[in-house]
């Protein structure tokens, strides 16, 4: 990594750490302010946040690990992400994914070449009476048929 | 209100303390509770496990530990509390109200019984080829419990790949519970960090930073994780088939110098209770498995007590006399190999004052490939040089590229306490059992001084007694040279001792009161650098740190189970052994005046001491690459 890109991220941390405190309980909302930017947190970024709120680097790291929306290795611009869980299976998540990994050509857990969409499975969203449904970054679509998720997909930049 | 100090650690790893009360006796200091319907009182705040325990009731723990914070995670401990819907952990349970307790129904019973079988079905392997068999503790459990087959299954693939990357520690996830005791050790007891528990659910597992191999995150080698690990999912790198293959080649000459604290501690690998010192039959046992000399480490002992005691007065001289501002003081003493991997790590800029003497165990290695070939006429490049050890460290340290002071590598195997107890047991000797026998020349006896080595003040004190005689030409002021300051396992002590009447060249420390601190633990070690960082320690002249709790008496490499009062039966031993011998004072020790007489002749820390006997640092820094 560059040295000016170095010195960049560490400000920006630097500022997110003044803004969010060093309390240990800073630590989330700091970690999801990177990963809203950067899409995910890189393992210099998360030593530079247990520098400046004085824990250990491998406790970053175990909370980044456990949270299943951030991220430790580069993801794509967008992340989209289908829920898996028991209700949305049953209103037809299987061919809303199907049609989804055809039309990027991967599979879930991996990144489009030009690095637009990083695919996932997501747990239950929440949204059980209006299934299948499916995140893509913030925002919440459901209903989902397979057509519908394809147009969805290609008006993502 | 909430109390102000801000704890390091999450709150949810800090034991849920209730404020015991002062007096027991006042109003409410008590509670009086029923335990399987016997009528207990204890006082305010005892958790369940620590009542039950005080009153002979047995609760099975997997992830308790004595000298760790409470973590309640492995379940196996729980107890029935009438009133409560569900089953209680009984190690997390703060006693405040007249409860009634039942440890032994069938619910409890069938839980834990379930518990200890769901562990074992993500538990690969077999009892039977694991260096832990029949000292592990889920093994121990199960077989309590009756767990006569896996209801669960058993998995039939290991899971991870074993991380040998380290000199040290080797890392085995696959026997690994999940029961945090390696995380607490690093993260609170010794501050250092290494491990976490790493992703979620049943994918969680005990990993480094990015799950990198261990030898590339910062640990310092302490194994404190090993000496705490209920299974086999830690231990140390160990090197004894390559040391059988070379006692068993004619042409090596195999050599063994020992440590004070494995002495201290290997009567334990075989059943006696701790305390037991085994120096003579240790040796005749080496002996017998085919070492060819079987040295004391403690004679260089005594001399880093020359080497460090003369660079103290050197930089005392520099600063006190010359009046010299860039001098470092105080010295840090630089025995412990973990602690001089810490403070590389943690504070690089503060590595000037870390004296540049030698370890032992490498001086004893740059002499026995130097002077001990010449005397005996041995080729170095034929001499195996083994040290035992308590230690896991040691094993990094005399892999350091820069341990190379003889023209090969100084010393060439680290044994600990454990290994040597397995090869001793793989020879057909039963320890306890063997006659008493001496070390062998050149290097016979040495002092208590370097025996006391092995427990945390012992460095500093056998240091006082050489410097204060140097300085004054008296015996230190203390009733048979038990400088009592020094000893005992409060994290962090202080005391002083005054120079008066000093020799005429040493008048310039006349009236000094020659402040010290001793530090064990690498937590401790990290409260007192931070206290050097404030200027708090500028008129401190010497800090001796251990980076093991307790001192090298609790390393790494010692017997396992560890806990405080093992610790302190241990230091007795040596304690006891120092007051056993004649000769207690480095500078009195005959072979330390032989080897100044006739090797280093130009005196401590002259041109060519400097180069067998002193090192250089590197400043490795924090980040992770």
């Amino acid at each position: 990594m560059l040295v000016l890109e170095k010195n960049s991220l560490t400000e920006e941390v630097e500022s997110l750490v003044e803004f969010y405190g060093t309390e240990r309980s800073a630590l989330l909302p700091i970690l999801q302010a990177v990963q809203r930017k950067h899409k995910y947190v890189s393992d210099f970024v998360q030593q530079e946040i247990a520098r400046l709120l004085d824990i250990h680097p491998v406790e970053v790291y175990s909370v980044v690990s456990f949270y299943a929306f951030l991220h430790s290795e580069p993801q794509g611009r967008n992340i989209v992400r289908l829920c898996q869980t028991i209700a949305c299976d049953l209103a037809g998540k299987e061919a809303v994914a199907r049609a989804v990994e055809r039309e990027l050509g991967i599979t879930f857990g991996q990144t489009t070449k030009d690095k637009r969409i990083t695919l996932e499975y997501a747990n239950c969203l929440g949204m059980c009476d209006q299934g299948p449904a499916m995140i893509v970054n913030d925002r919440v679509y459901t209903h989902l048929t397979p057509e519908k998720a394809i147009n969805i997909l290609n008006e993502i930049k | 209100m909430e109390s102000k100090e801000k704890y390091r650690v999450p709150v949810s790893q800090k034991p849920h303390v209730v404020e015991k009360p002062r007096d027991i006796n006042t109003i409410g200091g008590t509670v009086t509770i029923e335990i399987n319907e016997k009528k207990v009182s204890v006082p305010m705040g005892t958790t369940i496990l620590e009542a039950c325990r005080e009153n002979q009731i047995h609760i099975p723990t997997l992830c308790h530990h004595d000298d760790l914070c409470v973590a309640g995670v492995c379940r196996v401990c729980v107890v029935e509390v009438e009133g409560m819907r569900t089953l209680q952990a009984s190690c997390t349970f703060p006693i405040t109200a007249p409860v009634k307790i039942h440890t032994s129904t069938p619910m409890v019973r069938k839980a834990r019984r379930h518990i200890i079988d769901l562990l074992l079905s993500e538990h690969y392997g077999e009892c039977y080829s694991c260096f832990r068999n029949q000292n592990c503790e889920l093994q121990k459990l199960a077989k309590e419990y009756g767990v006569d087959q896996y209801n669960f299954g058993h998995l039939e693939k290991p899971r991870y790949e074993t991380d040998r990357s380290s000199a040290s520690v080797i890392r085995d996830m696959n026997k690994c519970i999940l029961c945090k005791r390696c995380v607490r050790t690093c993260i609170d007891l010794q501050e250092v960090g290494v491990l976490e528990a790493i992703n979620r659910g049943h994918e969680t597992h005990i990993g480094t930073f990015f799950d990198k191999p261990l030898s590339d995150v910062i640990c310092i080698n302490c194994g404190q994780c090993i000496n705490r690990c209920p299974t086999a999912a830690l231990r140390a790198n160990d090197p004894s088939d390559e040391l059988w293959e070379a006692i068993e080649n004619p042409k090596k000459h195999v050599v063994i110098q020992t440590a004070p604290s494995p002495r201290a501690g290997i009567g334990e690998e075989f059943g006696l209770e701790p305390g037991h010192s085994m120096t003579g039959e240790l040796n005749t046992a080496l002996r017998r498995i085919g070492f060819d000399r079987v040295f004391d480490t403690n004679f260089t002992a005594d001399l880093t007590i020359m080497e460090e005691g003369t660079e103290l007065l050197n930089r005392l001289k520099k600063a006190v006399l010359l009046g010299d501002e860039s001098v470092k003081l105080p010295q840090f003493t630089s025995c412990s190999p973990g602690w001089v991997k810490f403070i590389e790590h943690f504070y690089p800029e503060f590595l000037g004052y870390l004296s540049t003497a030698k370890s032992p165990q490498q001086m004893f290695g740059a002499v026995i490939k130097t002077f001990y070939a010449k005397e005996s006429g041995i080729d170095p490049a034929d001499i195996v040089s083994v040290a035992l050890m308590p230690c896991s460290a040691k094993k990094f340290e005399c892999n350091r590229p820069e341990m190379r002071a003889s023209g090969y590598k100084d010393v060439d195997y680290g044994l600990t306490t454990r290994e040597l107890a397995q090869m001793i047991k793989e020879a057909g000797i039963y320890l306890p059992e063997m006659p008493k026998s001496h070390f062998d020349e050149p290097f016979g006896d040495a002092s208590g001084a370097g025996l006391i080595f092995g427990a945390t003040g012992g460095v500093m004190e056998a240091a006082l007694r050489t410097v204060y005689e140097l300085v004054t030409g008296r015996e230190v002021p203390f009733k048979n040279l038990n400088i009592v300051p020094c000893r005992g396992f409060e994290g962090i002590k202080q005391a002083s001792v005054m120079l008066e009447g000093c020799k005429d060249e040493y008048s310039f420390l006349e009236g000094i009161e020659l402040k010290f601190i001793v530090a064990h633990g690498t937590a401790n070690a990290k409260k007192v650098m931070e206290m050097l960082r404030k200027g708090e320690l500028k008129d401190v002249h010497f800090v001796e740190i251990m980076a093991c709790p307790g001192g090298c008496l609790g390393g790494g490499g010692q017997p396992i189970p560890t806990s405080e009062e093992i610790r302190k039966k241990r230091a007795e031993a040596i304690y006891a052994e120092d007051e056993s011998l004649s000769l207690r004072k480095s500078h009195e020790n005959p072979y330390v005046k032989y080897i100044y007489e006739n090797f280093l002749t130009e005196g401590p820390c002259s041109e060519l001491s400097h180069h067998l006997l002193h090192t250089h640092y590197q400043k490795r820094g924090k980040f992770i690459a």
